[in-house]
């Protein structure tokens, strides 16, 4: 029952940060999301990897995938944040719907 | 049994973190709502038995979030979170959209037949990822490093105030490159 459970607990981290990546304004909190989703993925891989299969490295493979793209989406997000506040001096994604300038 | 105790407490305390996340009106608050979630989800691998990796995760999460906590006092209106704002859209529809993708989630994780969960557990787990990443999957390994080494200069190349036109010229001709400080081999 705990492979279920955790694969539950997955999908509500995954969940919780679907809806702030959708909800938010601010990119900075897009990006705090999205971590949430990928923490959610980090539960289910490690899950699969210790009820499923073991005895399969690769699994573990997943996992620092996801960690590596947790830390590509930071750095890039960071990045896009400043490019835009130089620009415009909005962090906002409101704000900076149309692509002029 | 223990773990599984374990396995609950974090898995609550991973949860209650998330939802205070998009809960809390400081931005400081949010941001270590977010890394005590992070913190549990590194605890989690530890206690499924990846301690390396689980280590790994609360690390790295620890240095993301003071890194995060910074920008956020930088850029953001609300410096430290000293007044309670609002910087929401369509939270009826996210709210909708992320339901649905949970019950979607849930009934495919209950209805799904899962093979036997018992198998043979390997005895190291971290000589297990690194005979892993250093042997058979030494491709996905590169191709993480290209990754992050594409991420460190595209990040600068975006943070940089000076584009190449500032530095060059708009036809990118001007020699010697019009940088603010002089300075290497031959200036």
């Amino acid at each position: 029952m705990t492979f279920e459970l955790l694969l539950v607990l997955a999908a509500g981290l995954f969940c919780t940060g679907l809806f702030g990546a959708l909800s938010r304004q601010s990119i900075v909190m897009i990006m705090m999301g999205i971590e949430l989703m990928i923490g959610g993925i980090i539960v289910a891989a490690a899950d699969f990897w210790h009820f499923l299969a073991p005895a399969a490295g690769s699994g573990q493979v997943v996992i620092v995938a996801a960690v590596v793209a947790m830390a590509v989406e930071m750095a890039m997000g960071f990045a896009v944040t400043t490019a835009i506040y130089r620009a415009r001096q909005v962090d906002m994604t409101d704000m900076a719907e149309d692509l002029k300038g | 049994m223990t773990g599984v105790v374990l396995l609950w407490v974090l898995g609550v305390l991973a949860l209650a973190g998330g939802v205070l996340v998009f809960t809390l009106d400081s931005m400081a608050r949010v941001t270590f709502a977010l890394l005590g979630s992070l913190m549990c989800v590194g605890a989690v691998v530890t206690v499924l038995g990846l301690p390396y990796l689980g280590v790994v995760i609360v690390l790295m999460m620890v240095m993301e979030m003071v890194i995060m906590a910074v920008f956020m006092i930088a850029y953001m209106m609300n410096p430290a979170g000293l007044m309670p704002m609002s910087m929401l859209h369509n939270t009826r529809g996210a709210l909708v959209i992320s339901v649905a993708v949970f019950a979607a989630l849930v009934a495919g994780i209950f209805v799904v037949p899962w093979p036997d969960r018992s198998p043979p557990r390997p005895r190291d787990t971290t000589v297990q990822v690194g005979v892993s990443l250093m042997g058979e999957q030494m491709l996905t390994m590169v191709t993480l490093g290209f990754v992050l080494l594409a991420t460190m200069v595209g990040a600068t190349a975006l943070a940089t105030r000076r584009g190449r036109y500032d530095r060059l010229g708009d036809d990118l001709d001007q020699r010697p490159a019009k940088d603010p400080a002089v300075g290497g081999v031959g200036r």
